[in-house]
């Protein structure tokens, strides 16, 4: 694709996705910009006029907000680590040579497969439940109190679950870098002196930073959006330890039913994924290139 | 001090016997060039003697201890890899510099000794390049450079050569031997083609099926091959090997006589005719079928006057006939 006219070409061919993704992205913003500004409260049989910032104000001013807006970050952040680092863990392991190791990976990879509300379910009936959960019979087994996790480490049940969930696939995109090093390198990097540690120190962990930046790229784009299991477990509760901006305007929209209001969190909240964004490539996007 | 020596050295995948016993002694200093055909083993070889595999039984002792069960980096060698196996992550400084930095030493040795290798190679101008962006004969020098800064007892190259062009080989191969001349370190060469093998050793080690077939001097195996297998493989074009009433007539199973023994000229006793020939200038190969129906090589003249389907008759200098018996030893 070096040619005047194979990339005057590629442009052409390209072009008519490029306009419908245009039209697909800016027609919803453009509604929820409008919404954002109007007065629009389904309980309310008056829904017209214009509230100026009145909606953005008022969720500046909430107290929940930046408390919303902490968890959202820490929610993304806190399992992006968590995914990214058992991850590489797990695809270390998994990638030995050993027995049964299609069956092992499969095992690895499938809490992928199991849907948001029904892993969250399963965590909160069968783990962290306090009289039935796993984890209760654990503790009681040593002859100590339950944790309540839901109730005292809202925010890391949530986390748990949502890293649980993204795991495999973190494990599986390292897994498949991994397999495409070179064993001579190891090899040679064996030769030259480098304890296990140093090869991974020099050698796994800068083959995988393009990985790893796919892996952390992709998750913060549907961690931002994390809902279903906050809503099967702990309703953003309690109090509002555990809401998250979507999950704000999820109780805006559907529980408040204040369209307006809910359509400027919308805004904030795309204002949010953009700065998130801007920092993260900035960061770590010069890793995709080359 | 590089000597290294193996000692019934056995090496087995699951069920099968790569290598079922080798004896060798490499002496301090000496190129030691291992050939065979495709899968005889020797890069599994070159493998235990760098401890990259484990050996299945017998023992490797390097400058006298025994070395069997060192981990690689423990055993003072460096190894060159087909591939290069440079680090892509990392400039040519910073892989040249690899081995000293896992061995602790300061940054400004390290510097030093980076410069002097990078100069030995003439890479001083592409230090702050990353492999992807060097030829194949620069990333060749790179990861010389990188066995040479450590000093190492012995070298082990396994097909260096086989990723490059035919007229860099021949450059890198003289850049090769220099080295060797001027550093003097035993280095240990593995390639399947007998002409680095024959240019470079000071002693090469044919393997076939996992088995020593003769170790020698280049010229000794040219002029004493031990065996059928050594007379056809060291040597281009290949000995002609005649069985039968000719054999016969020399008391052997065999005889063997190489292209280049074999006068053209009237009153020759091998009388046959021209088939394939392959004129290279300085030399012309002639493919001549006898009339018992055997077919053999000649090395003639560039100039030869020999067309497809000439007669020719041949004779072979007596001197230089091979005789071999019928298990393919050969006959004093
Ligand atoms: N890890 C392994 N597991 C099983 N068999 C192996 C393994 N490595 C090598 N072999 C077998 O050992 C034999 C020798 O292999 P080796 O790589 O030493 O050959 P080679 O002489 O280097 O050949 P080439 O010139 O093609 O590189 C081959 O038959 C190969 O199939
Ligand atoms: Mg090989």
């Amino acid at each position: 694709m070096s040619t005047q006219s194979t990339r005057l070409a590629a442009r052409l061919m390209v072009a008519p996705s490029v306009f419908v993704l245009f039209i697909w992205m800016i027609v919803p913003l453009a509604m929820t910009l409008y919404f954002s500004f109007r007065f629009y409260r389904l309980l309310t049989p008056e829904r017209s006029g214009w509230v100026g910032f009145n909606h953005y104000l008022w969720f500046l001013n909430s107290p929940d907000f930046w408390l919303a807006i902490f968890n959202t970050l820490a929610l993304v952040g806190g399992v992006l680590v968590i995914t990214v680092i058992l991850g590489v863990l797990i695809a270390l392991l998994i990638d030995q040579p050993v027995k049964g190791q299609g069956m092992l990976r499969i095992l690895v990879i499938s809490p992928f497969f199991v849907m948001p509300p029904v892993a969250a379910s399963i965590w909160e009936n069968l783990f962290m439940h306090p009289q039935n959960g796993l984890f209760s019979a654990i503790t009681r087994g040593f002859g100590m109190q339950p944790i309540l996790f839901l109730e005292d480490y809202p925010l890391w049940s949530v986390i748990g679950i949502v890293s649980w969930e993204w795991l495999p696939f973190a494990t599986l995109i390292f897994l498949t870098a991994l397999q495409s090093l070179s064993s001579e390198q190891l090899e040679a990097a064996e030769m030259d002196g480098a304890s296990p540690f140093n090869r991974f120190r020099y050698i796994i962990l800068p083959h995988l930073t393009r990985a790893i930046t796919v892996v952390i790229l992709i998750q913060t784009i549907f961690l931002l959006g994390i809902f279903g299991e906050i809503f099967t477990t702990t309703q953003g509760g309690p109090g509002s330890a555990s809401t998250t901006l979507p999950y704000m305007i999820f109780k805006q929209a559907i529980v408040a039913k204040d369209i307006g209001r809910a359509a400027a969190g919308g805004i904030i909240a795309v204002i949010l994924a953009n700065i998130v964004a801007y920092f993260l490539m900035r960061g770590i996007g010069r890793h995709l290139d080359n | 001090m590089g000597k290294i020596q193996l000692t019934q050295v056995r090496k087995s995948f699951g069920e099968v016997d790569v290598i079922p016993g080798i004896d060798l002694s490499i002496e301090d200093g000496e190129f030691v060039v291992f050939v065979g055909p495709s899968g005889c083993g020797k890069s599994t070889l070159l493998r235990l003697i760098a401890g990259l595999e484990d050996t299945t039984s017998g023992t490797i002792a390097i400058d006298g201890k025994d070395a069997t069960t060192l981990p690689p980096a423990k055993r003072g060698l460096a190894m060159v890899f087909q591939s290069y196996a440079l680090y892509p992550h990392m400039s040519v400084r910073k892989n040249i510099a690899f081995p000293l930095k896992m061995a602790g030493m300061s940054e400004s040795e390290q510097a030093a000794r980076v410069e002097r290798a990078a100069k030995v190679l003439n890479l001083t101008s592409y230090l702050d390049r990353r492999p992807g962006q060097l030829s194949g004969g620069q990333r060749q020098r790179v990861a010389i450079g990188r066995a040479i800064v450590r000093e190492p007892s012995a070298f082990l190259f396994d097909e260096p050569l086989s990723n490059l062009d035919a007229a860099l080989r021949v450059g890198m191969r003289q850049e090769i031997t220099e080295l060797h001349q001027s550093l003097k370190t035993t280095m240990i060469y593995v390639t399947h083609d007998q002409v680095e093998a024959m240019t470079m050793a000071d002693k090469i080690v044919v393997l076939n099926a996992g088995r020593v077939e003769q170790v020698g001097s280049p010229l000794d195996l040219y002029h004493h091959p031990q065996n059928l297998f050594v007379a056809g493989f060291i040597g281009s074009p290949k000995m002609n090997f005649l069985a039968g009433a000719e054999a016969a007539k020399h008391n052997a199973a065999t005889i063997g006589i190489r292209p280049e023994h074999l006068d053209i000229g009237a009153g020759g006793m091998w009388q046959g005719t021209v088939g394939l020939t392959e004129h290279l200038g300085s030399d012309t190969f002639l493919k001549v079928t006898l009339d018992s129906g055997e077919v053999v090589t000649v090395r003639a003249n560039g100039d030869v006057a020999l067309h497809h389907g000439d007669r020719v008759a041949l004779s072979p200098q007596a001197s230089k006939i091979h005789r071999f018996d019928a298990s393919g030893k050969a006959l004093a």
